[in-house]
């Protein structure tokens, strides 16, 4: 295995969330009854003509923007050639020669902490396919054309990617940005992202890549990281056993954890792509771009640098912080109610027990059962020692599942931390007193036996004594003697 | 008679309510009714809705209105879509297409009030030049019905030499106006490319299609070009200039007016055409104009840089056409690829599966430099050798055809002979420039046109010239025996 090098470049098709088609009027939105949002010139009736659609070009843009791209002055729509039930004018409205964003590159973080740059080819314009259905209709095929025309922008990778990890890695930052600059919504279930890998290996140290085999069908992280893994395997043992690895495309199938030969090179189509000549060359200014440019948000390489620096976070959790902006978003409304010293405890709750609570319950952020405003209560009660960390992640747990402030809790339940001394000392007093055997052989030396009496102590004020001042008297009280 | 008035004077006794709109289009129904079985025209008659749109004329005329064409009869050429009624555009694949929208043409000039008295044939998907592919039939000529109209809009032209209608629209993509014009003694423009929307006409090259109008007279097609013009935002290619008022223009004085001879027309020109163009700048010179020889060096080109750039498009934009949503579907499909097969097999034409097959070859992988990109080359430079040619003169001139009308099934069978009878028309398209035909003599007994073009968006400049022309020559008024 050691010799060899997997080269992965990727694909990715991001819809674009404009309100309309990227060339007719009809509506984007999903889950309509098949054909209700299909006009005349999705369903390419005899004599209707495309329109294009700015906000996809605007959106592009702010894209390229992002990762530093160059800009095309001038941009070209071609045809792509070929014949398909959900392709109804027979070609494919997209860019080829001439894309709207040229070069760039973005820094990914691994899992080492290490930062990969990963090249970005180009990423262009087109229209989405239609559907093909078969379930449910005997001897036939429906065509629901409402996602015919929808806008894509095809991020093409450069093939710099060298393990399945990575290439997760660099999907996700895609992922991650273009929610960010909200230009698609992420859904991965509803194919609004979707992702193809070119996968080849090579002799380590080899200059010339191998064969490449295309992957389609890779609908979530974690498909893309197996089918990557499984093509390594195949085209692997493909070369050792003295076979050769053939262009192709191949389709992952998730339910057998396999890619399966879908079409070979002899069989791919010669798409005749050549300029639409219903659609004039996009031609964009400085103004326009700079209009784009100002309507860039913050970056998430910018707000991870931007925490790491104000609030002494390390990268790794900046980064994670900043996986989506409502993330970020609701970590940054935490540190303004709780003050910036408490930022690493606020960095701790939203991916501790918040992000546990919403994975567990498969809620995005937006929808979390408990607001900032009510997480930074939460957290106030700790700041000002009214309860201990542990109390609050029972407190946590009821506010997600009743929906209670903290505070309606912490008095319902009776939860305040016991901060007086006195009282803590008294409970002392009667743990030792109830435990002599343990107290001889703690000061005979045997000191894991603190952990005893704090656990006894803490049972005895149902958990609410004060951690720190428990600690303190505890040693003194067990040194006194 | 009233089918031999100009547009202007049917819309003045309209007004002065002399006639009404319902009587006009009665008579235009009758000679229809008695003369298009003998040449083929019109394949679909719209009578019961030209009589309603007719009265609802009526109506707006009464109640004060008036309008150029308002009340005004005319046919469509079947490749316009026309809400409701069968849209054919010649072809068995669209037999059984109703369209369920109206061509932005055909929004306009229902706007204006004109009627649609029916559907012109056509050549197949607007690919001939003798309307002799058509799915209805060839269209015969009424100057000699032995022989065809020309084509694409061969219908219309037959209709308009017959007088069937005041005007009739066409498309031309490489003289699909122009040459039929001539061919049948009318008047026929094509606008500059993007002077009127494509919008909703069905397309056969869509870099080279126009839409334009075929008339008795200039001053007639400057009243429908001055409705049928204009930016139109569902038409990405239609430009957004302003339209003039073409028929206030038409005085323009021709003093001092530069008129090209294009010499590469006249190379190998037949000695009587050669005549007919030299009387025509004879009368033009008498009209103050001046007159020069001009050359084009790269127009001998025009041709088969025309035969790849047309049937590329084509080739794409026929796609759409597979059995699948609309139109003609073979019986009994056993898969998919059948379905495609068979249904385009059996419903397009010779000649148009002729032009996808030259089409997807042009554009294939390994030919695409050689055929598609070199044409594309060649296209500027003809596009260029116009442009340095109108920095000279105002307007060029030549014969619109080499040739009156051929015979009936003369040509139909060796293609490249058909495709040199638009010898002198596909420059214009090439270079998006307005072109006219007007009638300017005979050749034995045959009409022959005068062609002219002018730099883009020189229309008003064509048809001043053109009307200027048809007051000092009688030409246009000719009629065939028994269309009189």
């Amino acid at each position: 295995m050691a010799d060899w090098e997997v080269v992965i470049g990727l694909e990715i098709h991001a819809q674009l969330a404009t309100k309309s088609k990227i060339f007719s009027g009809s509506a984007t939105a999903y889950g309509a009854a098949p054909n209700t949002q299909a006009n005349l010139v999705d369903l390419a009736y005899p004599g209707v003509l495309p329109v294009f659609n700015a906000e996809a070009l605007r959106m592009a843009v702010k894209f390229g923007l992002a990762i530093g791209a160059t800009i095309a002055r001038r941009s070209i729509f071609a045809r792509k050639n070929y014949f398909y039930p959900d392709l109804p004018k027979g070609y494919q409205i997209s860019q080829y020669e001439q894309p709207v964003v040229g070069k760039g590159s973005l820094a990914v973080v691994l899992d080492d902490g290490a930062v990969k740059t990963i090249g970005v080819t180009r990423a262009h314009l087109e229209e989405d396919a239609g559907k093909s259905l078969h379930e449910g209709l005997a001897n036939a095929s429906g065509i629901d054309l409402n996602r015919a025309g929808t806008p894509l922008l095809e991020i093409v990778s450069e093939p710099d990617m060298r393990s399945a990890k990575e290439a997760v890695a660099y999907v996700k930052k895609i992922h991650t940005l273009v929610r960010y600059l909200e230009i698609c919504d992420g859904n991965m279930q509803e194919g609004s992202f979707r992702c193809d890998a070119n996968v080849s290996m090579r002799r380590r140290g080899a200059d010339k890549f191998g064969t490449r085999a295309e992957i389609k069908n890779l609908n979530s992280f974690r498909f893309l990281e197996k089918a990557i893994q499984f093509e390594i395997a195949r085209q692997i043992e493909l070369i050792e056993s003295g076979g050769m690895v053939v262009q192709e495309t191949r389709l992952y199938d998730s339910d057998k954890n396999e890619t399966r030969s879908m079409r070979s090179k002899e069989e791919a189509n010669d798409y005749r792509y050549f300029p639409d000549p219903d659609l004039l060359p996009v031609e964009i200014d400085e103004e326009f771009i700079d209009g784009v440019r100002a309507t860039l948000p913050e970056l998430p390489d910018e707000k991870a640098a931007r925490f790491a620096g104000d609030f002494g976070l390390s990268a790794y959790d900046a980064g994670v912080l900043c996986a989506s902006r409502e993330l970020g978003a609701y970590f940054e409304s935490l540190v303004e109610a709780l003050g910036a010293a408490h930022a690493k405890l606020a960095a701790n709750w939203v991916m501790g027990e918040l992000s546990s609570a919403l994975n567990r319950d498969n809620v995005e952020i937006g929808a979390a059962r408990v607001s900032a405003a009510d997480l930074s209560a939460l957290l106030g009660r700790i700041v000002d020692a009214t309860i201990s960390g542990k109390i609050a992640k029972d407190v946590f747990e009821a506010m997600w599942s009743e929906g209670k402030t903290a505070d309606d809790i912490i008095e319902a339940r009776g939860l305040r931390q016991i901060t007086d001394a006195g009282a803590i000392e008294s409970v002392i007093d009667a743990v030792i007193a109830a435990n002599p055997k343990q107290l001889a052989d703690y000061r005979a030396g045997k000191d894991k036996l603190f952990g005893f009496f704090v656990g006894q102590v803490m049972k005895a004020t149902g958990g609410k004594a004060n951690p720190a001042q428990l600690n303190d008297l505890l040693k003194a009280k067990l040194a006194a003697g | 008679m009233l089918h031999n008035h100009s547009i202007g004077e049917l819309a003045d006794r309209l007004a002065a309510g002399q006639i009404s709109s319902v009587e006009l289009t009665g008579h235009f129904l009758a000679r229809i009714e008695r003369l298009n079985p003998g040449l083929n025209a019109l394949i679909t008659l719209t009578t019961e809705q030209a009589l309603e749109s007719a009265a609802a004329a009526d109506r707006r005329l009464a109640a004060g209105e008036r309008g150029r064409l308002l009340g005004i009869p005319l046919i469509h050429k079947d490749i316009f879509c026309t809400d409701g009624v069968r849209t054919s555009c010649g072809s068995r694949i669209l037999d059984n297409f109703i369209a369920p929208y109206d061509a932005t043409v055909v929004t306009r000039l229902k706007a204006a009030g004109a009627v649609m008295l029916g559907k012109a044939n056509m050549d197949e998907f607007a690919m001939g030049s003798s309307n002799e592919t058509s799915f209805y039939g060839p269209v015969r000529n009424p100057w000699d019905t032995t022989r065809v109209p020309g084509g694409s809009s061969g219908g219309s032209a037959a209709a308009m030499g017959a007088r069937l209608a005041p005007f009739c629209t066409g498309t031309d993509t490489g003289g699909s106006i122009r040459q039929p014009a001539a061919l049948t003694g009318v008047t026929g423009i094509k606008p500059t490319y993007g002077r009127v929307s494509r919008y909703g006409m069905i397309a056969f090259a869509s870099s080279l299609d126009q839409a334009g109008v075929l008339t008795r007279t200039a001053a007639d097609a400057a009243a429908v070009l001055e409705i049928m013009a204009g930016f139109d935002p569902k038409d990405s290619t239609s430009v957004d200039v302003p339209v003039p008022d073409y028929p206030a223009l038409l005085e323009q004085p021709l003093k001092g007016l530069r008129i090209g001879l294009l010499r590469e027309f006249f190379d190998g020109l037949e000695a009587r055409n050669a005549a007919l163009i030299e009387e025509a700048l004879r009368v033009y010179r008498s009209l103050g104009a001046k007159t020069m020889e001009v050359s084009l060096p790269h127009l001998p080109l025009s041709v088969p840089t025309y035969y790849v750039v047309a049937p590329a498009e084509c080739s794409s934009n026929l796609s759409r056409f597979d059995g699948v949503r609309y139109g003609y579907r073979c019986a009994q499909p056993k898969d998919l690829t059948d379905l495609y097969k068979r249904s385009r097999g059996e419903g397009f034409g010779a000649e148009v599966k002729r032009r996808i097959m030259t089409g997807t070859y042009v554009l294939s992988a390994g030919y695409f430099d050689a055929y598609y990109l070199k044409a594309q080359k060649v296209r500027r430079l003809i596009t260029e050798d116009f442009r340095a040619a109108f920095q000279k003169v105002d307007l060029l001139v030549g014969p619109t055809t080499p040739t009156p009308a051929f015979a009936i099934g003369a040509k139909i069978d060796d293609p490249v002979t058909m495709y040199l009878n638009d010898i002198y028309t596909i420059g214009a398209n090439l270079a998006g420039l307005p072109g006219m035909s007007v009638p300017c003599g005979f050749i034995d007994g045959l009409p022959m046109g005068l062609q002219l073009i002018g730099p883009h968006f020189s229309e008003d400049r064509l048809l001043g010239a053109a009307h200027q022309f048809q007051r000092a020559t009688r030409w246009h008024e000719k009629v065939p025996g028994g269309y009189e």
